[in-house]
């Protein structure tokens, strides 16, 4: 298992840069991981969908929401989710929120 | 330095209700991934964008081979509908009925809810301008996502180094 460092803190990551452990996941990691990702700035709207992603994750003992959990879960609507997180929001998000690949398909 | 965007296209040459859900299931997690995304209809695949017929494709029980009654829960191992009593009428709308609740079992929206999110995300629809003619269809048939009627010939265009997928 492969370790990095990420805002100052040292964390484990698979070999495609996910977090392996969300229990060291930060904002400020969060963050960090956007910009690789090509996002300059988290806004208010891109924490709405980080943040209920952590929660349902956490009750869905770790495994990444979908896509459409996320747009039910949230509000947001699908052209929202793909214009926050452009070009792949279902790898991108789970990376940002330190969580693996979601594992369903829809 | 900027990668180039992979690019996968389907072809949707079938219109039952089975034969709906690779494109969709298969475009949606492509698009999830970054991958860009053609859809294009053709023949029978013409139901999946025509506005009438989307939300009401169906699976025929007689000669499917594969649908089983064990799926319907009966202690009967490898036995099928048997072809005799598919053909008697109310058994189309009994499995369609039957394949639909087994789809919305595992979260999986109905078609034209799915093509509106595959649409949201990006996806480009295309109807076979063939096909359109043979039918007798026009534009106005088809959901809002569709983009234009293209010959074959403008698919192998704008499909230039796509991964295509024929269903």
């Amino acid at each position: 298992m492969a370790t990095r460092v990420i805002a100052g803190k040292t964390v484990q990551v698979n070999d495609e840069g996910f977090l392996t452990n969300p229990a060291e996941w930060t904002k400020e990691i969060a963050v960090e991981l956007a910009k690789e990702e090509g996002l300059a700035e988290l806004t208010p709207a891109h924490w709405k969908v980080i943040d209920y992603c952590r929660d349902a994750a956490q009750k869905m003992g770790g495994k990444s929401p979908t896509l459409r959990q996320i747009t039910t879960g949230t509000g947001v609507s699908t052209k929202e989710l793909f214009a926050l997180f452009p070009k792949g929001p279902a790898k991108k998000v789970a990376r940002i929120a330190g969580l693996g690949k979601p594992e369903g398909c829809v | 330095m900027a990668e180039e965007t992979r690019k996968i296209a389907f072809i949707c040459s079938k219109g039952d209700l089975d034969m709906a859900y690779p494109a969709l299931v298969m475009g949606w997690a492509a698009l999830g991934n970054g991958i860009d995304v053609t859809i294009f209809f053709t023949f029978w695949g013409l139901d999946i964008i025509n506005k009438h017929r989307q939300d009401k494709l169906e699976l025929a029980p007689v000669a499917n081979t594969s649908m089983k009654l064990k799926m319907m829960g009966l202690p009967t191992g490898n036995l099928g509908i048997p072809n005799i009593l598919g053909i008697l009428p109310g058994m189309t709308a009994f499995t369609t009925w039957f394949m639909k609740k087994k789809i919305a079992e595992v979260g999986a929206p109905p078609v034209g809810e799915y093509l509106q999110m595959l649409v949201d995300g990006g996806a480009k629809l295309y109807a076979c301008k063939m096909s359109v003619d043979m039918m007798g269809l026009k534009k106005e048939d088809f959901v809002d996502g569709v983009l234009d009627i293209v010959t074959a010939s403008d698919f192998m265009d704008m499909t230039e180094g796509a991964q295509i997928i024929f269903i």
